[in-house]
């Protein structure tokens, strides 16, 4: 097992390398980061010269590639565009986006399996059908849809109805609000609850669908038709043989989406003006900055990489029938 | 069932009608005579058949079809009639759904039912570029390393790390912004979206190889002297085409949801082009007081995905119907 993770993440790492070398080379290569800058006829020549300086824009590709791996393997991801330290700006805004984040992958879990198990109990029924094409509904539903629609058609006309922002579709939280945390917590639920929901639907459906049919396949076993069979409760059975098995799978899948909530998270952000990771990445995209878009795709694959590691080792401990070679 | 059958010799098998039973399948019988115990004679229906009867009987998929074909024909239709409708100035601004403007009509007076039809076109056309891309690309990648295994494998297989750790949306952000500003542009993000779509077919096709280079045909093929490219081409590529059907069709989704959201982004379809996420994205900020600018494309990109989705749910079914059958 040890060797296991262990030559896994040395795959990850190397992964990750080659991944921030393609990475770079596409966003160096796109243009000119400062060309803004030089079109201001107003901006002095020198301050032109320091950005470029201070951004190596004048150094070979190489030289600059190898610049910015010796800093960030220390931890230091250098300067925006904007000149602004760029591990600094991921902590602010990760700090935004992991709200989001985490409060949708714990109700996603929750939907999906409780979802998924009422649709299978009531396997052929009408319950099932109308739970299915609602599952099918939001996994074709693309996610700037479902948050428009939430914001269009349950935003709009409660806050009109109430004559006040009750639910807010716009920013991660007040910015003029004051106070301690609890002071400010109405504020923050207010501003959370509609993004939160976008990404809850945008992630469940595929969870559910997946959950419906393991608890299917683990319904038609042979070994929970024995347990029937020996007289255990129904209760029982649900609980000890069917959840039990039927939950395995679904936890890998769920560690192995992850990549998918994240980017679920950057459309949200846009949707809701959330000053998140999303938004930062897309600004640094857009500003040809490859400091702020290398720490970003930097980040979230390893995120990644720890949470594909997590869901493997897990799924090993949860069925000891799982042994890893080597 | 015999127990030296395959997975796949299995599930193409209707289980529910026992007469037909076809056996060899990478020649496919159309017509096998069976005698039954009446004397009565019953053509066997060749596995193809039995897909497609399957699939024909499904509500679902026969919804899923119909909806698809009929906005696609309609899309094609009004834009053969109209060639210019999409872009040509009413004087009737910001006016509602009406007789002569069944969608209503955006700030400079164009015709919503115009637009949207000609975005569900333009979807479509990029989906079914990132489908053929995919298709091909992923079965002759899976195929190689499938069959030779060793080298080609790994290589595959880091590849498919390298996408599986970077989330496709971060990496077609940056490919798309770099395409963005290129004259043609549909064509170049059916690209970028197309050339990061092959790697599900290609794990796919690879996992089928690997256990059907090891079956009995293909050794005597092999044995018969036919060449690499022949038993890949004839009689291995047939036995996993199913799978690649039903994949084919989760790419278009998918890509017709990647195209919208990159629009959306406006990273995608660029002005004068028409998508419908790019028609959302302009429909949105006015969506309270001009739904019709928001919600006619949202519906129609709604109801393309879904009705994708169901024609591959369909095939699915079809093609292993053993999948969705639980003993009670």
């Amino acid at each position: 097992m040890f060797t296991y993770i262990i030559r896994r993440l040395i795959i990850g790492l190397g992964v990750l390398f080659l991944a921030t070398i393609l990475v770079f080379i596409l966003v160096a290569e796109s243009g000119n980061p400062l060309a803004l800058l030089e079109a201001n006829p107003l901006e002095p020549k020198s301050t032109i010269l320091i950005r470029s300086l201070v951004l190596h824009l004048n150094d070979p590709l190489w030289q600059r590639y190898w610049i910015w791996l010796s800093h960030a393997v220390r931890g230091d991801f250098g300067l925006s565009v904007n000149n602004i330290e760029v591990g600094h700006q991921l902590q602010i805004h990760l700090m935004v986006t992991l709200r989001m984040v985490i409060l949708a992958t714990v109700f996603s879990i929750f939907l999906a399996i409780s979802v998924g198990l009422i649709a299978a109990l009531r396997h052929g029924k009408p319950t099932d059908k109308v739970v299915t094409v609602t599952n099918f509904v939001f996994l074709a539903a693309p996610v700037f849809v479902v948050g428009l629609m939430l914001k269009v058609f349950v935003a709009v006309p409660i806050d009109q109805h109430f004559h006040r922002v009750i639910l807010a579709t716009d920013g991660e939280q007040n910015p003029l609000a004051t106070g301690s945390f609890f002071q400010r917590l109405p504020d923050y639920a207010s501003h959370t609850l509609l993004p939160t929901i976008t990404l809850i639907l945008a992630t469940y459906a595929s969870w559910a669908i997946y959950q419906r049919s393991t608890i299917l396949d683990v319904m038609d076993s042979d070994y929970v038709r024995f347990a029937r069979a020996k007289g255990i409760s129904p209760s029982r059975v649900l609980i000890r043989h069917i959840l039990r098995n039927a939950l395995i799978p679904v936890t890998t899948v769920i560690a192995l989406d992850f990549a998918g909530i994240l980017g679920g998270a950057v459309i949200t952000e846009i949707v809701f003006g959330w000053n998140g990771l999303g938004r930062w990445f897309l600004d640094g995209v857009n500003n040809l900055d490859v400091n702020v878009t290398l720490a970003y795709l930097l980040f979230t694959a390893v995120i990644v990489i720890l949470f594909n590691l997590f869901a493997d080792i897990l799924y090993g401990i949860l069925d000891p029938r799982i042994r890893y070679g080597k | 069932m015999a127990s030296d059958e395959t997975p796949r010799d299995s599930l193409v098998r209707d289980v529910t009608t026992p007469e037909t039973s076809v056996h060899s399948l990478d020649v496919a019988p159309s017509q096998v005579i069976l005698e039954g115990d009446s004397g009565m004679t019953a053509s066997a229906r060749g596995q193809w058949a039995t897909v497609l009867r399957r699939f024909l009987r499904s509500p679902q998929a026969m919804i899923g079809v119909t909806v698809f074909l009929v906005m696609l024909i309609i899309s094609y239709v009004y834009g053969l009639f109209n060639p210019n409708a999409y872009s040509a100035i009413s004087a009737t601004i910001n006016s509602g759904p009406s007789a002569s403007h069944w969608f209503g009509t955006n700030t400079i007076g164009q015709d919503i039912l115009a637009q949207v039809l000609k975005g569900t076109l333009q979807d479509v056309q990029i989906a079914l570029l990132v489908a053929v891309m995919a298709v091909v690309i992923g079965t002759i990648v899976g195929a190689l390393a499938g069959f030779y295994g060793g080298k080609v494998d790994n290589l595959l297989m880091r590849f498919v790390d390298l996408i599986l750790v970077i989330p496709v949306l971060v990496v077609l952000i940056l490919l798309a912004h770099v395409v963005a500003q290129k004259a043609d542009n549909w064509f170049w993000l059916a690209v970028i979206i197309g050339s990061l779509s092959w790697t599900y077919i290609a794990r796919l096709v690879r996992a089928d190889f690997l256990s059907l280079r090891e079956r009995d045909f293909v050794e005597a093929s092999r044995a018969l002297g036919a060449s690499d490219f022949r038993i890949i081409t004839r009689h291995m590529i047939p036995n996993a085409i199913g799978p690649i059907i039903v994949n084919a069709t989760i790419t278009i989704a998918g890509a017709i949801v990647l195209e919208a959201t990159l629009s959306y982004l406006g990273l995608g379809i660029q002005p004068p082009g028409i998508s419908l996420g790019l028609l959302i994205e302009q429909g949105q900020n006015s969506a309270t007081t001009q739904w019709w600018l928001f919600v006619f494309p949202a519906a129609f990109l709604l109801l393309l995905i879904l009705s994708v989705f169901f024609i591959g749910d369909g095939l699915q079914n079809a093609l292993d119907p053993k999948k969705n059958r639980v003993r009670a």
